[in-house]
């Protein structure tokens, strides 16, 4: 027990903001893991992205009207999402319609943005948009928060194999009556509420990070789709409760004070994950027609 | 006691976007039967299968799948599309992939379960895919990528198998290969084949009938009585030449060299295989 306390500060269980940012942090960080592999196998890593940027147009608005962040978080989210969907007739457009509807949005986050600056004395606000703010989280939020992430995962539970099905093949997928449009739409819902939530944790610009990292680094070891889902959330929940340590240790770090931001640490070793992720070589493969390839 | 055809057409017309992509299709395939799809690029092969599936419906006209209106008896069409999207990284191996096809539509997940993979896996048998079986589908080449798309199509049983341009990312071997698989397949299962192809040569040791597409029209009957100078000329609105030429039929424009259809086997010089037409 005695080393304990180099690598876990004093008071670390105690403190309340330090209760609220893991609960909130685990069910974002499950949440994320699970949709992002998602998101990953469908190709629509862009589109996370953009929706998290996006999300600051909301908070920044909240911040302004003076409510909760997580629900300007969402709405941002909610309206860039259906304006893309509109905008998006067809597969192809879809790329070019999100860039559309991502700068817009980022130009009214420019003008909230400079608005709070003006009207409030803090300039925190901005940085906890951009950057995240998962220690400042109210507590009476843990339940919306937790709630939310649940109906995302019930979401992604009851579209699993109409969802799996479509991302490879719409033809197919639509050949078998499965209501391609439909599954996208909520699938699309699940993606918003994944993405705000960790927008919340890890910031409006970071929040892809903790929506593709895991999933992206768990498909490198695992060629089924259950085992991934596992491996990213093992990885999404351990980043995101080391990244919560270090960013407390650091409130003793230079240059004193506030410590460091979480969304740092959580991205850092993300990243460090992935990275690793890409040099170890793939497992063999296992063909019975290859004797003996793989002992 | 009749049966039903497997496919009736009466009249039929399909609008997309206010152009006229096939008109007047009006004919019926027998149960059983082999059917190659055949036409160039454009000439509404695709918006067919689509159509049978009950994906767009005609203007005008109608269709009937098995004796049921369009649409009611999917679950006893197989589809297989032309390819589907996979990179090494997706985590679904290939018997994953086949047994999408028995339950993909469903909501929720697939609980595990014996006879599930029992059937699963004396599909992959049957096309002879076992051996990959546990490899990300990603992985694999395009002709055992179109072994494992048919696996799936058939795992539900059913009565009419449409296949669209299986052929067009394989090499000639590969080809012939898949030509054989549905053929033995579809005679060991009674099932009633449309095989979309551009090239009608590498089919003609196994069709018993060629549906021509050209101009959003069609011609259905045997490969002696629809390629013919006449039928065809009649079809594509302008004289039509057909060579045979070792086994092989060459359809030409009359006032041209350029072949409407590929000329794949002459043009790798491959060995022409008899055909029993000719
Ligand atoms: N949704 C649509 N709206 C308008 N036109 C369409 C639509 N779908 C297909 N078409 C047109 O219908 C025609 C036939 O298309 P189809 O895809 O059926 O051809 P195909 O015979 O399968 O061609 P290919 O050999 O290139 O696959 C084309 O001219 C195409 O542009
Ligand atoms: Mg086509």
């Amino acid at each position: 027990m005695h080393g304990l306390q180099y690598i876990v500060a004093a008071g670390f269980f105690q403190s309340p903001e330090v209760q609220v940012a893991l609960m909130v942090g685990s069910a974002v960080a499950v949440t994320s893991a699970v949709v992002g592999t998602f998101v990953v196998i469908r190709g629509q890593s862009f589109l996370g992205h953009a929706l998290g940027d996006v999300g600051s147009t909301g908070a920044a608005g909240a911040a302004l009207i003076g409510i909760q962040a997580i629900w300007g978080f969402l709405s941002g989210g909610l309206i860039a999402g259906v304006a893309v969907d509109v905008l998006s007739r067809r597969p192809r457009e879809r790329d070019v319609a999100t860039g559309v509807v991502l700068s817009s949005m980022l130009g009214l986050s420019a003008l909230f943005i400079y608005l709070i600056t003006q009207l409030s004395s803090s300039t925190g606000v901005t940085q906890e948009i951009l950057f995240g703010s998962i220690f400042t989280v109210a507590p009476r939020l843990v339940w919306p928060l937790s709630v939310l992430s649940v109906l995302a995962l019930m979401l992604i539970g009851f579209l699993y194999r109409p969802l799996l099905l479509s991302s490879v093949s719409v033809d197919a997928a639509q050949s078998r009556g499965v209501p391609v449009r439909l599954v996208s739409l909520l699938f699309l819902l699940a993606m918003i509420t994944a993405v705000e939530q960790s927008a919340l944790v890890v910031g409006a610009l970071l929040s892809t990070a903790l929506l593709i990292g895991p999933a992206a680094t768990a498909i490198r070891f695992t060629r089924q789709l259950g085992y991934t889902l596992l491996l990213a959330t093992v990885f999404a929940l351990a980043d995101t409760w080391v990244g919560i340590l270090l960013a407390y240790n650091s409130f003793t770090w230079p240059p004193a004070g506030r410590g460091w931001p979480v969304s740092f640490f959580i991205v850092a070793i993300m990243v460090f994950l992935y990275l690793v992720s890409q040099i170890i070589p793939r497992s063999p493969s296992r063909r019975a027609d290859k004797g003996g390839d793989s002992q | 006691m009749s049966v039903e055809p497997a496919i009736a057409m009466d009249q039929v017309d399909v609008v997309l976007s206010g152009h006229t992509i096939l008109r007047a299709l009006d004919f019926s395939i027998a149960r059983g039967a082999f059917v190659g799809v055949i036409g160039p690029n454009g000439a509404g092969k695709t918006t067919l299968i689509r159509l049978i599936l009950g994906l767009i419906h005609p203007s005008s006209g109608t269709i009937r799948v098995l004796g049921m209106p369009v649409g009611k008896g999917r679950r006893r069409i197989g589809y297989v599309p032309q390819s589907f999207a996979a990179d090494p990284d997706l985590p679904l191996r290939a018997k994953d992939l086949v047994g999408l096809g028995l339950d993909g539509e469903r909501w929720g997940f697939a609980l595990p379960s014996r006879s599930r993979q029992q059937r699963i896996q004396e599909m992959l048998d049957r096309v002879g895919a076992s051996a990959y079986a546990n490899e990300p589908v990603g992985t694999l080449s395009g002709g055992e990528r179109q072994r494992l798309l048919i696996a799936q199509a058939l795992l539900t049983n059913p009565d009419i198998l449409l296949l669209d341009e299986p052929l067009s990312n394989l090499d000639i071997r590969s080809g012939r290969e898949i030509i054989e698989l549905v053929d033995e397949i579809a005679r060991e299962r009674q099932v009633t084949v449309l095989f979309v192809a551009h090239d009608m040569n590498p089919l003609l040791a196994v069709m018993n009938e060629v549906l021509y597409l050209a101009q959003g029209r069609a011609v259905v009957g045997s490969v002696d009585d629809v390629v013919q100078p006449e039928v065809l000329s009649r079809l594509y609105g302008q004289p039509v030449d057909v060579l045979r030429v070792h086994g092989r039929i060459l359809v030409i424009a009359s006032d041209s060299v350029v072949p409407f259809t590929h000329f794949e086997g002459v043009a790798h010089g491959q060995p022409s295989s008899p055909s029993p037409h000719l």
